[in-house]
């Protein structure tokens, strides 16, 4: 590994060390691998990609599944499957670095899938981020998400500038009890586009899903936030899309709850807006400028 | 000293502040007060930089600073503590009192501003300064911002308000070493008679003008009868 590497491998991994599982895919290939007792990693034979079995009652396994990509041009498809067994208890981290130098075109489409057992937990985080002096750097993220009876799973995902076009779909589907929380962050500046789908399906009862999306779009940047929530049970859903805008940036949120039960209790809520004009002059009678006010609301806005 | 001559601010055609005339001078602890309405919180937007006069000129300590923007005047020792406290998404307290210090602030600092407001800081110091915090939290944690950033001139914009009797004794004493410490110019804009007690001047504003400029007794035929409650409709006059 060189510097390039490292570097991407600190801004989407910073906590790797070598005591933990983990498996480093560089442009195209797994080029390290680390399994221990409770956690297998089995390279799939029909394409590429992984699937990562994790034991029944496994306590606090940690994981990391980082992709970084330096050929300008390389464009991959990645299947990961994260098969948790009942009652294990794992923490995921994956993302995709890419750096590109040249204009060609260079893309990462991670399809990912969880396979939840009874009273699994996982905690996912996922981070994307591109660099280098090149254009046209796509990351494409698909998650599936399948959880049995009261499994939680919390996803936490971030795509902080660098990456030219993103189109990320997340589904999932929930069996009585099951909680998922997702909270998303992108900041996308230039022209960048970033598009986001959510799909839930509420099966079970008292299945709950919370989604927090917390996103910036400046420059001429596009942003596309997309929820469509099922309720088909007594159930529970809560989806916040908090949105600003700067220059000539532009958000959609496209909200979409659907009831099909009495019991099903959904919420959506999306704001868009630029900064509050009351919070940069309370940050300016303490002595920020406006530029250094918009900085620090916006770092806030997406810690 | 600061000095507001010929103010006037006018907003859809209805005269806000009308030629307000007025020089407060350092270490003097000042009290303005007056109806809903009368134009307080504008007066004091005008001074922090919030609101551009339509008219008139502000010197402070000589220097007309009219036109300065709300960070230049905050770096020149003015500060503001909003009548509304804003909330923010991911900032915590400890963040803002950091930004209000301008220089490294330690936790334990930080702690202590915030006991001083009457805070157990422990339980607030890492949290958001969002809507989940109560009224009466919010309104101390931004007279806490305008501690920690120990400005010249400090104004507070009821800075009472929703704060709960007991605390509000505390207050006063607050602001009484507040003012008695810094040598500068205290303006706190008031309802309530035990913060006149402090002051060494109330200023009585009624419709954007200075109906009366005084101490407390000079004032008191008024008092009596327009302030304490506030409200226009409910004074006798
Ligand atoms: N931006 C604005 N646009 C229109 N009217 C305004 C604006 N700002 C203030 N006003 C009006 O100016 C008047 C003075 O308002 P201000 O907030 O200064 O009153 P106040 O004396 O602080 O009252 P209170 O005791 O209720 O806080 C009010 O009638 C208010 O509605
Ligand atoms: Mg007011």
């Amino acid at each position: 590994m060189n510097q390039t590497d490292k570097n991407l491998l600190n801004e989407i991994s910073p906590t790797l060390n070598e005591a933990e599982v983990y498996n480093i895919r560089k442009n195209g290939e797994s080029i390290a691998r680390q399994v221990n007792s409770y956690v297998s990693i089995i390279p799939k034979e029909d394409k590429s990609g992984l699937d990562i079995y994790v034991k029944e009652n496994t306590l606090f396994g940690i994981i990391h599944i980082p992709v970084i990509i330096t050929k300008s041009g390389l464009k991959e498809t990645v299947y990961n499957d994260f098969h948790i067994g009942k009652n294990a208890n794992v923490i995921i981290l994956a993302g995709c670095g890419i750096h590109s130098d040249e204009d060609k075109m260079t893309a990462h489409d991670g399809i990912h899938r969880f396979f939840l057992e009874e009273n699994a937990k996982v905690k996912y985080v996922e981070k994307h981020f591109g660099n280098g002096k090149g254009k046209k750097r796509n990351l494409n993220p698909t998650t599936e998400i399948i959880m049995k009876k009261s499994s939680t799973m919390n996803m936490d995902s971030t795509q902080i500038k660098g990456v030219d076009n993103t189109i990320r779909i997340t589904n999932a589907t929930l069996e009585e009890n099951a909680t998922l929380e997702i909270s998303e962050k992108i900041l996308t500046s230039g022209n960048e586009q970033a598009k986001t789908e959510f799909n839930v399906t509420l099966n079970g009862e008292n299945a709950s899903v919370h989604v927090t999306s917390r996103s910036v779009a400046e420059n001429n940047s596009f942003q596309e936030f997309k929820s469509s929530i099922i309720g088909n049970t007594k159930c529970y859903a809560h989806v916040e899309c908090d949105a600003i805008i700067k220059d000539n940036g532009m958000v959609k949120a496209i909200p979409e709850i659907y009831a099909k039960n009495i019991d099903a209790n959904l919420i959506h809520e999306a704001a868009i807006g630029k900064i509050a004009g009351d919070e940069l002059n309370k940050l300016m009678s303490l002595g920020l400028n406006e530029s250094e006010a918009e900085e620090v609301i916006i770092k806030g806005f997406l810690k | 000293m600061l000095e507001l001559k010929e103010l006037c601010f006018k907003k859809d055609n209805k005269m806000i502040l009308n030629h307000i005339n007025l020089t407060l001078e350092d270490n003097k602890f000042y009290c303005i007060t007056g109806p809903n309405g009368s134009g307080k919180s504008t007066l004091a937007k005008i001074i922090m930089g919030l609101n551009k006069p339509t008219s008139g000129h502000i010197l402070y300590n000589g220097k007309d600073i009219t036109n300065l923007s709300i960070d230049k005047r905050a770096n020149l020792g003015i500060g503001f503590a909003f009548q509304t406290p804003v909330t923010f998404k991911g900032l915590t307290i400890y963040d803002i009192l950091k930004i209000a210090t301008k220089k490294e602030l330690t936790k334990k600092e930080a702690c202590a501003i915030l006991s001083k407001v009457g805070l157990c800081a422990k339980e607030y110091i890492d949290r958001e300064l969002n809507k989940s915090l109560s009224g009466g939290e919010l309104k101390r944690i931004e007279i806490a911002t305008i501690i920690a950033k120990n400005p010249h001139i400090s104004i507070f914009d009821e800075p009472e308000a929703g704060i709960d009797l007991w605390s509000f004794k505390y207050l006063t004493d607050i602001f009484k070493e507040f003012n008695v410490e810094k040598k500068g110019i205290t303006i706190v804009i008031s309802h309530q008679e035990r913060i006149f007690l402090l002051a060494d001047e109330i200023i009585l504003l009624e419709n954007g003008t200075i109906k009366e400029k005084g101490t407390k007794e000079s004032l008191k035929k008024y008092l009596n009868t327009t302030c304490p409650k506030g409200g226009k409709n409910e004074s006798n006059r």
